[in-house]
């Protein structure tokens, strides 16, 4: 089923403007969490219940001074938070989230961008957001931006490959590497997330740390390196960084709901498939409301001991996972 | 499994065995899990944040905030102008030009009165050492707190200001519930 191209822009544009109102509000989200985690109230100013704050500030940063390092290198240090944020927003094109409608004569898909090898298009798009978060800390030219754009160098290339392995369990099953099939195959089957419980694990333990999160924040550990990369950021240029960073645990997330929980689909049922949007946005914020009490919950890991776990235990449990899934799958056949 | 965990907690395997041999933990993962209901369970408790500006946290009756200066009863100013207190200023904050009574002209009962009277809250400490200096308890440090200004000028209170009822914004708590005695120098000024 196609659709035309001036119907694909559109939903392009209502797509990036969701995402990025929904990063909005789920800094707004996070803040008030954390907050009542902690027996504080969070931002209750700004409008009703602090409702403004995102937009407060937004504008608070855009009107901020956009602060240069005279011995930063111009050209990185300027790209790299465009990047990060690019890269991050455009993940989100190839997220199914519906069945597609017919309005009037036309037909819409559920999904920006019908790729058949959307994961390793998000895999690939991730990869190069994380030189946005290297470039970024060594093209300021401070010891503190360098240290932790090391430690997200080593830190990120770490846990991408658990990454990768936990997904692949998924994709031996579904056989296929399109997103759209894999939230098809779900339909009628359980979702994957109940064979591929383990992968699943490994998916979001090592999906915390590739969006450096809580307890694996050690690219931007603030009691030992100032802000990490993003030390020499402000204003405007520190916000993509930061909208980067959300947008990638909202794509995360997204991820996670596609290729374990179902994607769109409600439970149990078909006749409100209509409505996948909204069941995609439940899912969705279920999964941010878990990455915000992990951070609330664990304290910061060592170094080592991030490096030892990410290496010694996901990247194995990973690998028979999916290799145990391949035999399943060959055995079964 | 657990132990690997454990281990990876301490850092320090051969440590890590010798503790668990002296004294059995739970495990680990139970403790992470146990933390997640804890973090959860304060989600409906409610919050402790006193919201400031609507809620004044009562102040301690021997607070030490903005000065005040003092009259006699008959309207003279106590202040004679001795600049004792300027002198005994750490910060040096306080500015005192005396001038001479006279029979016309009288504002305080000894032979001198401050013409000028400045106090820089700018650079105030609030320690208290100007009403333990002065002789005639003619200054006295008050309960207000809220003494923020948008221009460092408006920072420096005149004698007019300091002579003038201060706006009581600041609610002070009962003294009957602190055992701090009022000190000599407040309660007889």
């Amino acid at each position: 089923m196609s659709e035309p191209w001036w119907v694909s822009v559109i939903k392009a544009l209502v797509i990036i403007n969701l995402v990025l109102l929904t990063f909005a509000y789920t800094t707004l989200l996070e803040r008030k969490l954390l907050a009542r985690m902690q027996l504080r109230f969070g931002p209750n100013r700004a409008g009703p219940y602090g409702l403004l704050q995102p937009i407060a500030d937004l504008v608070k940063l855009v009107r901020k001074e956009s602060f240069f390092p005279t011995a930063a290198i111009d050209a990185p240090y300027i790209l790299a938070p465009v990047v990060s944020a690019f890269t991050a927003l455009a993940a989100f094109a190839v997220i199914p989230f519906g069945n597609g409608w017919n309005i009037w004569r036309y037909h819409v898909n559920g999904v920006v961008a019908n790729v058949p090898i959307s994961l390793i298009l998000i895999f690939a798009l991730g990869s190069i957001g994380i030189y946005g978060f290297i470039v970024g800390g060594w093209a300021s030219e401070s010891k503190y931006s360098l240290l932790g754009s090391m430690r997200t160098c080593a830190q990120l290339v770490s846990y991408e490959v658990s990454l990768a392995l936990s997904v692949l369990g998924v994709v031996i099953t579904a056989g296929s590497l399109s997103l759209v099939q894999i939230v098809h195959n779900q339909a009628h089957s359980l979702w994957y997330v109940v064979p591929q419980a383990v992968g699943f694990l490994v998916f979001l333990i090592s999906g915390v740390a590739e969006t450096s999160r809580a307890p694996f924040d050690l690219p931007e550990a603030e009691q030992e390196l100032v802000a990490g990369y993003h030390t020499e950021y402000s204003g405007m240029r520190w916000g993509l960084f930061q909208m980067a960073e959300y947008v990638n645990m909202i794509t995360l997330s997204g991820l996670a709901i596609t290729l374990f929980l179902g994607g769109w689909h409600f439970p149990f049922a078909h006749g409100v498939d209509f409505l996948g949007p909204l069941w995609f946005f439940v899912k969705l914020l279920a999964l941010l409301f878990a990455f915000i009490w992990l951070r609330a919950t664990l304290p910061r890991l060592r170094y080592d001991q991030l490096m030892s776990f990410g290496w010694k235990i996901l990247l194995p449990v990973a690998t028979v996972n999916a290799l145990v899934t391949a035999l399943v799958v060959v055995w079964a056949n | 499994m657990l132990r690997i965990f454990r281990c990876i907690r301490t850092g320090n395997a051969r440590r890590c065995a010798r503790e668990s041999e002296e004294k059995p933990m739970s495990p680990q993962p139970v403790d992470t899990l146990k933390g997640f209901g804890v973090t959860f369970k304060q989600i409906f408790k409610k919050p402790l944040t006193q919201q400031y500006p609507e809620f004044k946290r009562p102040v301690y009756p021997r607070f030490r905030g903005r000065h005040r200066l003092w009259r006699h009863e008959n309207g003279l100013e106590k202040c004679v102008g001795c600049s004792l207190c300027a002198a005994a200023c750490p910060a040096d904050c306080i500015r005192v030009v005396a001038a001479e009574n006279t029979p016309e002209n009288r504002v305080s009962p000894g032979e001198r009165y401050a013409r000028i009277y400045e106090i820089n809250l700018s650079r105030c400490i609030f320690c208290g050492y100007c009403e333990l200096a002065c002789p005639f308890d003619a200054i006295t440090l008050g309960n207000e707190y809220e003494l923020a200004e948008y221009d460092r000028d408006d920072q420096i209170y005149t004698k007019d200001m300091l002579l003038a009822e201060p706006i009581k914004r600041v609610p002070v708590a009962d003294a009957e519930l602190y055992d701090t005695p009022i000190p000599y120098y407040r309660a007889h000024s």
